[in-house]
């Protein structure tokens, strides 16, 4: 593995290629926001929170530095006005939809950010996809998955293999940035119970 | 049926195919494209076959089904050869007649001709408005050939370019004129389709991927889909030429499900083209071997985009890639893959075969070639047509299309498709070109063209674009998911006559995000709809959301239905036909719309007769108290207005 160095919000950074911009920033001590990385999965640029700017001779560019790799010479700002503007209206888009949220509440702190101008319909889950792609990448099942497209799209355990793999599992439950998978697990396993032993 | 060993075995065959068909021998050409199908080509085309038999003329006339004419409005299209006498709207029921006059008679029948203005009568194909200022290099082969029959297209000079290829330029000498064509991909993003061919050229890896891109998702669009019905070698050829110019072997069709005769027909010429030896092994014995692949994709919108369509390929949900990387250079299975789409395949073979500075000599500075369009919406002629880079959209909705039906104003016209912006009469005169539709705020997209008139909300056209894009983005990043999400809700609510002031700005501010944090294009371009409305009508939306006022007098919440009392004049037309008994009143006795009952179907403005004009749409004004009921009507006497 070669070594390149790269500028990081005026912080020269040395790395090895093939490293993300997002974890040579981390390793240089630099906090770049985050809801959808996660070291042991490949990068889904879903959060987009992890956008910075990159200058590569006179163009300035827009990239999620969890998926954008690191270059010699390269030059990153992690917190330039055009991306602190969209952080902070992602942040007011994530509130509305998941206010509840801990992990959304510090960042919009951060940001600034005290209330969304958005009507607010309360859900739990991001859709971060941390519980799906851990359940796929790492333990090579797939007892919870995605469901739907656009603004319906949910995370879904799908019984079946659920009622099989997860109760011997579980480990995609400390991952959830929100806390509802367990939650939401407890309902997967409904269907299971049997309405007889329900005295009403 | 021998395999073709070589170019001259082609050029033999065709010459052929061409000596056993009498140039002189009349044909009908029936239009069986979906168009024309759903109108009942098929009964058309068998009620010919019948009578013909009956006739005694089986010998003496050919039938033959054709890809679509474009015309599809005016379907079933039958036309004759060799006069080319063009008959519309033809049902099975004037088969006989068109028999007995034109081919026994030698005459025509009038009244299935097109009729333009002041009643004149049009016989041939071409002399119609609607074809006469289209330049059909691309498209116009679909109405002589029958797609299910690779002689037709061999007949016309077809798989020549690729012969021409194989027998005698190497793969850079191919590359090298498509780049000096500076044709640019037909299916979204205009990007050079040499210099993309290049990148898969020389990235490292192999095998290499050529694909077509018939996923056509966008609503009212149909042009890839009528062009791989109706002509399906001619994409196949140009995906052929561009395998050998890239160094694959191997290439893929997506097409969508959704599209059964798209499909059907092109399984039929990849097997024709394995039979004859211009597919598979050793094509045209050059050594040169390629084979294609259809992948049928369930049509959902996002999986054109191009990451989303090479995942599909693979096996896995066609969901758009977070990649820096090109398909280009790491596509399918991580290999180089190039994709375009349908249109731009299909024009590969005319390049090679009447050269580069033929086809730069059509177009603009920076768009060459034709491009084909979906005109659709208020205008009198809608259909698929071509026309060079550079005409006008006022050529196009005007001489093409026709106008605008009723004696209405033009007020914009939407193209590039759901995430195209709109073009107002302003700027009517801007040509169609990749770079001068950026310029206005829209896009070429992939060639739909929406023809708006005074009738039409902006805000309204914005909201069902949004509409759409919100159920069709994939929802994994969040500015698409949630962003066009509560886009649409602010423009949901200010149609509904709750919109807040600041609203607009919001919109604004939320659509530049979408568009710069969006994961793919489908995000990138979802704002457009809403930018380019507030651009060019920001009076609009003010009036919805300051006023409460649609001036179009769409948004239902917004208009109110009323009658008159000094014109109404009691014909009890509108009161029987609201279907919610909202209308009281009756014989000789004023009619009164109850405003908590009426539903706003707007069928009492309907009926109405124009001379009394009694039921008007009211918006943002307040509706003036109702008559006391059993109020007599005033007459109106003659002579008086
Ligand atoms: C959401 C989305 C949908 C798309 N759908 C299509 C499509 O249906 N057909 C198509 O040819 N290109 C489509 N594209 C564009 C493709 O990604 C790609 O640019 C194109 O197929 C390349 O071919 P071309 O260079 O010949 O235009 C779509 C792009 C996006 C972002
Ligand atoms: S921009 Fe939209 S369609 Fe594209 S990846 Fe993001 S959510 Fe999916
Ligand atoms: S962490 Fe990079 S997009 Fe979510
Ligand atoms: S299908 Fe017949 S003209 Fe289009």
């Amino acid at each position: 593995m070669s070594k390149l160095s790269l500028t990081i919000d005026n912080q020269k950074v040395t790395t090895e290629e093939g490293t993300s911009i997002l974890e040579a920033a981390r390793s240089a001590g630099i906090d770049i926001p985050t809801l959808c990385y996660h070291e042991k999965l490949a990068p889904r640029g879903a959060c987009r929170l992890c956008l910075v700017e990159i200058t590569k001779g006179k163009k300035k560019r827009l990239v999620t530095s969890c998926v954008y790799l690191a270059e010699e010479g390269l030059k990153v700002e992690t917190e330039s006005e055009p991306v602190v503007k969209i952080r902070k209206m992602l942040l007011e888009l994530m509130l509305a939809g998941s206010p509840g949220v801990k992990a959304i509440q510090d960042y919009a702190r951060r940001y600034g950010i005290t209330r969304s101008r958005f009507d607010v319909e309360p859900d739990f889950c991001i859709l971060c996809g941390l519980c799906v792609r851990y359940c796929h990448e790492v333990k090579g099942k797939n007892a919870i998955g995605f469901v739907g497209r656009g603004s319906q799209r949910k995370v879904m355990f799908f019984p079946d293999i659920a009622a099989e793999e997860c109760p011997k599992c579980g480990e995609c439950f400390p991952l959830c940035p929100t806390g509802v998978i367990p939650s939401n697990y407890a309902l997967a396993k409904l269907p299971h119970f049997s309405y007889d032993n329900i005295r009403l | 049926m021998p395999r073709l060993k070589s170019a001259a075995d082609l050029e033999t065959r065709r010459k052929e195919i061409l000596a056993r068909r009498d140039p002189k021998k009349p044909c009908v050409t029936i239009c069986s494209g979906t168009g024309c199908h759903a109108y009942g080509s098929e009964k058309v085309a068998q009620t010919f076959m019948a009578e013909i038999g009956k006739n005694g003329l089986k010998e003496k006339v050919d039938i033959r089904r054709t890809g679509c004419h474009g015309y599809c409005e005016r379907g079933t299209i039958v036309v004759i050869f060799p006069q080319e006498i063009c008959y519309l709207r033809v049902k099975p029921e004037d088969v006989p007649e068109i028999i007995e006059t034109t081919l026994v008679k030698g005459e025509v029948v009038e009244r299935l001709l097109y009729e333009g203005e002041d009643a004149q009568k049009i016989i041939h194909e071409g002399d119609i408005p609607f074809y006469k200022h289209q330049s059909r290099i691309v498209f116009g082969p679909n109405r002589f050939i029958d797609p299910k029959n690779i002689e037709d297209y061999i007949a016309r000079g077809g798989y020549a370019a690729l012969a021409k290829v194989l027998s005698g330029m190497t793969p850079e000498a191919v590359l090298a004129e498509v780049k000096k064509a500076n044709l640019r991909g037909r299916g979204g993003g205009g990007f050079p389709a040499g210099m993309k061919w290049e990148t898969t050229r020389n990235a490292p890896g192999e095998p290499k991927y050529v694909i077509v891109n018939a996923d056509e998702g966008d609503p009212g669009a149909y042009m890839d889909r009528s062009l791989l019905e109706g002509n399906p070698h001619s994409v196949l050829e140009g995906l052929t030429i561009g395998a050998y110019a890239i160094g694959a072997s191997q290439g893929f069709v997506y097409v969508r499900q959704e599209y059964p005769l798209a499909v059907e027909n092109l399984y039929a010429a990849l097997e024709q083209a394995r039979d004859y030896g211009l597919l598979g092994e050793n094509i045209l014995g050059s050594g040169f071997n390629f084979e294609v692949t259809v992948h049928r994709g369930a049509g959902a919108f996002v999986s054109g985009e191009s990451s989303a369509l090479m995942t599909a390929i693979e096996g896995r949900v066609g969901e758009p890639r977070p990649k820096y990387i090109r398909t280009a250079i790491s596509g399918i299975w991580g290999k180089p893959s190039n994709l375009n789409n349908v249109e731009t395949w299909a024009t590969v073979p005319l390049i090679i075969d009447k050269g580069a500075d033929w086809f730069n000599g059509i177009g603009t500075k920076g768009s060459k070639g034709t491009k084909i369009f979906s005109l659709v919406g208020k205008v009198n002629n809608t259909g698929l047509v071509e026309v060079p880079m550079g005409m006008t959209l006022r050529e196009i909705i005007y001489d093409i299309g026709g106008g605008i039906p009723q004696g209405k104003k033009f007020k914009a016209v939407q193209t590039g498709g759901p995430s195209g912006g709109v073009i107002p009469e302003k700027l009517i005169d801007t040509p169609v070109d990749f770079d001068e539709l950026n310029k206005v705020g829209s896009m070429m997209g992939s060639g739909g063209m929406i023809v708006m008139d005074e009738d039409n909300c902006m805000v309204d056209v914005a909201r069902y674009f949004l509409n759409f894009l919100s159920e069709e983005s994939c929802g994994q990043c969040v500015p698409c998911r949630e962003g066009i999400y509560q886009m649409l809700k602010i423009l949901n609510r200010i149609c509904a006559g709750e919109g807040r002031s600041g609203d607009i700005e919001l919109l604004e501010e939320l659509a530049e995000v979408v568009r710069d944090a969006s994961l793919c294009a489908l995000g990138a371009t979802a704002p457009n709809p809403v930018l380019s409305t507030i651009k060019y009508f920001r009076n609009e939306y003010q009036a919805h959301v300051k006023e409460k006022r649609c001036p179009a007098g769409v948004c239902k919440e917004l208009i109110s239905y009323y009658i008159d009392p000094e014109k109404c004049q009691a014909c009890l037309l509108c009161l029987r036909n609201c279907p919610v008994e909202a209308i009281s009143g009756g014989k000789n006795l004023i009619h009164v719309i109850d405003q908590g009952k009426c539903t706003k179907c707007g069928a009492c403005f309907e009926v109405c007769p124009s001379r009394f004009g009694a039921v008007v749409k009211l918006s943002g004004v307040p509706v003036p108290e109702p008559v006391a009921a059993g109020t007599e009507v005033k007459r109106k006497t003659r002579g008086e207005k």
